[in-house]
């Protein structure tokens, strides 16, 4: 097992004092999904925008600590961002597909990072679709708006979106949350095979989710990192009694 | 003990729904109106040697043509100045600028821009474009007077459809890599675009229908040729329409409404065309 991802020590405070990350350190293993959960305002989703830097978007009071993707700490301000975007994809909890056509949506980091030959951007688009378990729904109308997808193709063709870039890292902020159980099955089905060939970071939307998912499990709970393990041991049998009471639904 | 029936609250109710679709209706009557007597007042003077002509006989017959060509290139004098810093200043505003005292302050002044009466305008073109930057009483000072009139209008409505564009779209689009820029022409320009133009046709009707802010920089009483050079003074329909109808006398009053309609309608034709953006792009829209 090679871990990917090595956090050290992490620590984030939002300006307006709101959700924030207290002395994380969590190794995260190359090809493989591991689930970060814990009830809301835990710190998932902010460590998840920390590993793509989308918290340069919000406003940041302080963090310290480092991030260190295959041993370069991504969180030197000297770093190029967008080509580390670029190697890390993100899927959101409410799909949010671009105001493009289904094939705009997948060509379009693609061709911001100059990508012109249209074989290669017509194999990106097959292949992404592909492997997010859409390419069958949609092949006969890849130039029809996106927007005219149901919920779960939208989320399933985001997925596809930010693996046409041919990522190293997937982030997964809630991506089923508001999916059916049909089109969250798609999805975790995809999942499956996509950690053959990526590392997945999923934030899950329910426990339930995280114990069906996780080869890996971090429990967050108010900025800590309350327990991390192989998810088959964590969730069967959790060491810390917060988790357990989590798991088990006492709380959260 | 009988029990009130409800039927009081119905005709309460009843009585204000009529109330206030009558307000509606007294609002829209005025403007309808208006079209209509100036259609009925102007229509016998409309005729192709009207628009096509030079005024003679001291502006009391003839055409108006000096005057529709010089609004013409007033409106799009205006708009070269105008549109481009309108919108790269709503651009700035809605994506770049943090909230800092600075930029609170800039949005003040838009606003109290757009409350400057217009004559003001136009005697500060007067002092700065005319007499100070030496361009005189020309086309160019007149557009850059209208220009600084219309700047308010054109950035706070792109600035406000800039901003109405979802966020989701921004931060997703960093995130596959785009640069601030990169999101802002690919993504959010593209969705704004037809809000800014319905405001910038708005601004620019605005600017083609005043007279102050042209009286002292660009208007011309009478010329007997059309506008060579920016630089040349031009005749206009909203000044010709004052000076005709308060300059001089003995003037058919035929010509005066003729003159009205074709403003009127020069300057709703534009309303029109942004009526018809917009509700297409509202049709076409996928937020």
């Amino acid at each position: 097992m090679v871990d990917k991802i090595v956090i050290e020590n992490l620590s984030l405070q939002y300006s307006d004092g709101t959700e924030s990350l207290r002395g994380i350190s969590l190794n995260i293993p190359e090809k493989a999904v591991t689930v970060l959960f814990g009830p809301a305002g835990g710190g998932k989703s902010t460590l998840l925008r920390c590993l793509n830097r989308l918290n340069d978007l919000t406003e940041v009071k302080a963090a310290s600590g480092q991030i260190l993707i295959d041993g370069q700490n991504i969180l030197d301000p000297n770093i190029d961002v967008i080509a580390l975007r670029r190697r890390i994809g993100m899927v959101f909890a409410r799909p949010v597909v671009l105001p493009l056509s289904i094939s705009g949506n997948l060509t379009y980091g693609l061709e911001l990072a100059g990508e012109k030959r249209r074989s290669k951007l017509d194999e990106a688009v097959e292949r992404s679709l592909k492997l997010a378990a859409l390419w069958e729904e949609v092949r006969d109308r890849l130039d029809d708006p996106a927007i005219a997808l149901s919920g779960g193709q939208q989320q399933r063709l985001c997925l596809a979106r930010s693996l046409a870039l041919q990522p190293e890292i997937i982030l997964l902020d809630e991506p089923t949350s508001g999916l059916d159980p049909i089109s969250t099955g798609k999805v975790e089905a995809a999942l499956q095979e996509l950690k053959k060939e990526y590392t997945i970071i999923l934030v899950p939307h329910s426990v339930q989710q995280a114990g069906r998912t996780a080869d890996y499990a971090a429990f967050f709970l108010q900025g800590e990192l309350v327990e991390y393990g192989e998810g088959k041991s964590l969730f069967t049998a959790p060491k810390q009694k917060r988790t357990e009471d989590y798991i088990t639904g006492r709380f959260g | 003990m009988k029990r009130a029936l409800p039927i009081n609250r119905h005709l309460a109710q009843r009585t204000g729904f009529t109330i206030i679709s009558l307000m509606a209706f007294a609002t829209v009557v005025p403007i309808i109106a208006v079209v209509i007597y100036i259609l009925i007042q102007g229509l016998p003077a409309i005729s192709w040697e009207f628009l096509t002509g030079f005024p003679h006989n001291g502006m009391r017959a003839g055409g108006i043509l000096p005057a529709i060509i010089g609004t013409i290139y007033l409106t799009i004098g205006t708009a070269i100045f105008s549109v481009p810093l309108g919108i790269a200043a709503a651009i700035y505003l809605s994506e770049y600028a943090a909230d800092t005292p600075l930029t609170r302050t800039i949005r003040i002044a838009i606003i109290n821009l757009a409350g400057i009466p217009s004559v003001v305008y136009g005697l500060f073109g007067l002092g700065l474009f005319v007499i100070f930057l030496n361009f005189g009483t020309s086309i160019l000072a007149a557009s850059l007077t209208l220009s600084i009139m219309t700047l308010p209008v054109i950035i706070s409505t792109a600035e406000e459809s800039l901003r109405s564009v979802p966020q989701a779209f921004r931060t997703v689009s960093i995130s596959l890599g785009a640069t601030r820029w990169q999101t802002i022409r690919r993504i959010v320009l593209k969705e704004a675009l037809p809000g800014i133009l319905t405001g910038v046709i708005l601004g620019l009707e605005r600017a083609a229908g005043e007279t102050a802010p042209i009286l002292f920089t660009g208007a011309a009483f009478f010329l007997p040729r059309l506008p060579h050079s920016p630089l040349d003074a031009t005749m206009a329909l909203p000044y010709h329409l004052f000076v005709i109808s308060t300059q001089v006398p003995e003037m058919p009053i035929k010509i005066q409404y003729g003159t009205a309609l074709v403003l009127l309608v020069f300057v709703l034709s534009m309303n029109l065309i942004a009526t018809v953006i917009r509700s297409r792009a509202r049709a076409r829209r996928q937020w």
